[in-house]
Order: structure tokens, then sequence, then C-alpha cells
């Protein structure tokens, strides 16, 4: 008896199942990561600029610098997780290497391939990928992605890209439901999925793993609302430390995606939050600009 | 029979689907008030930081301890933490059982792992088979001591399971894994 498995599927999807119905939060420094700590985070991000100032920085923008992860996996107790460029597997190595809790594969870096995302089943660690619709869903998963969020439209304050592709993936999910067996093939070809993890899902009514709201939330509304459209928790980019009080915001956020169905105990929360981040409009944002369409 | 799944933050889904699979009523327990008429109360995997803070501002902390003096409380991982008495640094804790833990004793996310516990403390009726357990960065059990009682040590002598009374700790997560075992023991201590 006793033999250790490590880096199974199972226990890289558990730990995503751990941070369900909980609030993941980006941070730039030691002292934010113990902020957000403090106002009840379940994990944090660890990265050089948060979205809205990648946004505004322009250029390439890469994985941060490993110094830095650490220095932020020392400050706090909860997981930590950090992002590589999509397709980038030595990133990925390196994140791998200093013990990282969770990669995220993002589009809110510059992608180092443009055609393949990293294999992630090689890995010990696991791997969370953004999504715009089902297909694109069970393809990360089909690569070995133990969560998917939503890509939303990052460093914006805008949900309403998040709310685009939250009800995507749930319509999907209901679509296939409903079909009968012999037209399930021709759906995983339309959509462009592995044909198993179709039939994992229809069978399950939800997508294989955990799956998370992302981009462009800001407020505790905006957050109850992605968890009423059936996502299982929040990550919450520039929307805290780009506001006036991230403190106080963090702690409201956190209380907002426990009680999402409760209005009243809402009300209660989003009162005198300070200034929100100021956000930008997606429609006024020129679409080269955009960077859900990163991912393939 | 009701039972309640505390439902601040964590897998409370998956506590909830065991339990309504052995013919339990379930009740997720977000407030005070959700507590009354249950039978016993699972505190499920999650972060203990998080769970803690937000039981203490919705005002939980005091009558989750009372009752955990006469009913039956399972956690599982994080609410293994948080029903000991220290894990050695502050934060919101039930301090009902007679237990220090330590967190992320095995490591980080890449130490997490799969393995077979033997749990024949259950008695025959549960067969003797082993159990499949998942530890996401999980806690040990530094010390028991009073009225608690180690349940499942490892080959190397660390405690994962321990019981005082109607109140159960596991460092792993049951609920995980299709074997109701785990979730059938707790059910009829909360009987």
């Amino acid at each position: 008896m006793e033999e250790n498995i490590t880096g199974s599927f199972a226990v890289k999807k558990g730990l995503a199942q751990m941070l369900k119905g909980g609030v993941i939060m980006d941070v730039v420094t030691p002292e934010h990561a113990r902020i957000a700590e403090d106002a009840g985070a379940v994990a944090v991000m660890a990265l050089e600029r948060v979205p809205a100032d990648i946004r505004a920085h322009g250029g390439v923008a890469r994985m941060s610098d490993p110094e830095l992860i650490l220095k932020i996996m020392d400050a706090v107790s909860i997981p930590v997780m950090a992002k590589c460029r999509i397709g980038h597997f030595v990133e990925a190595q390196i994140l791998e290497a200093i013990g990282v809790d969770y990669i995220d594969e993002s589009e809110v870096l510059t992608p180092a391939d443009e055609e393949h995302h990293i294999y992630k089943h090689a890995f010990k660690v696991p791997f969370v990928c953004g999504a715009r619709n089902l297909g694109e869903a069970l393809r990360r998963i089909g690569e070995g992605a133990a969560m998917i969020r939503t890509k939303g439209e990052a460093g914006t304050g805008d949900v309403v890209e998040a709310v685009r592709h939250a009800r995507a993936v749930m319509g999907e999910i209901r679509r296939l439901q409903n079909l009968p067996d012999e037209e399930v093939m021709a759906f995983a070809k339309e959509i462009g999925a592995p044909y198993e993890l179709v039939l994992e899902t229809r069978k399950l009514g939800r997508l294989p793993v955990v799956n998370f709201a992302a981009g462009g939330i800001a407020t505790p509304a905006d957050a109850a609302l992605m968890m009423q459209l059936g996502m299982d928790g929040v990550f919450v980019g520039s929307g805290i430390f780009k506001s006036g009080d991230p403190a106080k915001r963090a702690a409201a956020i956190v209380k907002a995606v426990t009680h999402y169905n409760d209005p009243k105990i809402l009300a209660e929360v989003s009162r005198n939050l300070g200034e929100p981040m100021v956000g930008r409009q997606i429609s006024a944002i020129p679409e080269t600009e955009l960077i859900a369409g990163r991912g393939w | 029979m009701r039972v309640g799944v505390l439902a601040l933050q964590g897998d409370f889904i998956e506590h909830q689907t065991m339990l309504e699979r052995l013919g339990v009523e379930v009740q997720q327990v977000r407030l005070p008030s959700h507590l009354e008429g249950l039978a016993g109360l699972i505190i499920p995997g999650g972060e203990s930081t998080t769970i803690g803070k937000l039981a203490v501002d919705f005002g939980l902390l005091e009558p989750l301890r009372e009752f955990g003096r006469e009913r039956a409380i399972w956690g599982t991982c994080a609410g293994a933490i948080f029903l000991s008495k220290d894990v050695g640094r502050p934060q919101p804790l039930l301090q009902l059982m007679d237990i220090s833990v330590q967190r992320n004793a095995f490591g980080r996310q890449v130490d997490s792992f799969e393995t077979d516990l033997d749990i024949s403390f259950m008695g025959r009726e549960y067969n003797g088979r082993p159990f499949h357990a998942v530890f996401i960065r999980a806690p040990i059990i530094q010390k028991v001591y009073g009225n608690a009682r180690a349940l499942i040590t490892l080959g190397d002598g660390r405690i994962v399971a321990a019981q005082q009374g109607k109140l159960l700790a596991t460092s792993f997560h049951p609920e995980l894994t299709g074997d109701d075992r785990f979730h059938r023991y707790f059910v009829e201590l909360a009987r």
C-alpha cells in the first residue's frame, strides 16, 4: 500500500475544485499579495503588470521575473499562480521548476506560437486556459488544461465579453444535451472539439473541469452576475488594484461570490467601495488591440 | 435526516452530491440561520483562510462552535484545519478538536498526491479494502491530544485522520472519489 502518485489529472483538477466559490486576484507585489490574502482571496496570480497596464504599456508581454513570483510565494499561504505565453512551454517549465501552484497559459501575454498551445499533460503542475466557447474549452482540456476560465477582455473593467463567453459555453452545453445521439459527432466536428470530451460534457451537463469567469470583472455585482450565469468562481485582474480602495473592494468581491444569490447582502457589500477602476468600453477599442482573439 | 454543507467557499457541491446519493437531504449553510434542524455539518475542502474570514464576517464562528459541541461535524482538508485548536499562524479557527495541524505539510501543488489508505478502523461493515485518497496541498495532523484520537497514519507515522466523539477531521478529500464509505461513516456518526 501507499504508492504515492503525483501530478495525476485528478490531483490537478482537484486543486481547481478547492478554489470553487472563490476569488483569484492579480497581484504585482508581495504587499498586494498579503492584501489579497487578508481580503479572503483563494489564490493570487503573480505578475509584473496587471492587464490594464500591459495594455497601456504595449510591447511584448512575457512571463514575469521568477524572483518576483518567488517573493510573492513567500509572502502568502494560499496558492500562487503565474502566467506564461501561449505555446511557450519553456516559460512553463521555468514556472514549474520554481514551484508555482497553477500556470495560466494566457492570451494576456503576447503569444509565442500562433498555431499550437502547450501540451499540458507533460507537466506535473496544473494549467488554466482561457476559452470563448465550448470548442475552445474542450480543445484546451484535450491538451491537458485542468481548469478553464472565460477570456473576457482583460484589463478593460468591461464585463460584456466575459458574459458573452460564459453564455456561449453554457448555451452550447444546453444545446448538446438536447441532441439525439446520432448528431453528437457532427456537433463535435462543428465546434472542433475531441469527441470523447464532448460525450463527457453531455453526460455531466457542464464542463468536465472547473470553469471560472475572467476578463473585465470590476465590482461585486459583476462577480455575482458571473456566478449566477453558472461560473464556479471569479478571477479579478486589474479591477482590484486599479480601484480607489483595493482592500475594501477585494473583500466585498469575496463576499459577493459566496452570497451571489442574496441581493440584500450584495447591496450591503456594494456600499461605499470608493472609485472603481476607470475602465475602457470594449466597443470603443480598435479590433487590433483586442486580446481575446489570441488562442487557437 | 438533514445534513448541512458549509457553503462559504470550496468543493461543497461535491460533498452535497455524495450525501444525496446516500439519500440524505442537504442544506447549504452560508448564514447562522441555515444551521437549524441539521443533524450534522460537513466543512469542505477549500482555502481555510477564506472560509475562516467569511465565517467571521457573517457571524458563523460562535454558532458553529455551539453546533459542534453537540452535533457531528466533519472537516476535509481546509475543514480539518478549521476544526483544529491551532495551526501555528494566526487565522480564525473553530478550535473544537484537540488537534494541532500543519498547513501545506507535503509541499506545494506539484507535491499533491493520490495514495491508498488503510481504513480498518471503520470496522467490517465498511469492507476492509483500502481507501483511495486524494491529497491536495494537504495538511497533516501534527498532534492529537485530550479527547481526540488518530484514525489513520501514513507509513512514516504522519496522522491524516482523527476523531473526537462526533467530530471528524481528514487531511484528504473523500468527496473527490467515487467511494462513499467516509460519507456513510459520517452519516452514521451524525444519526
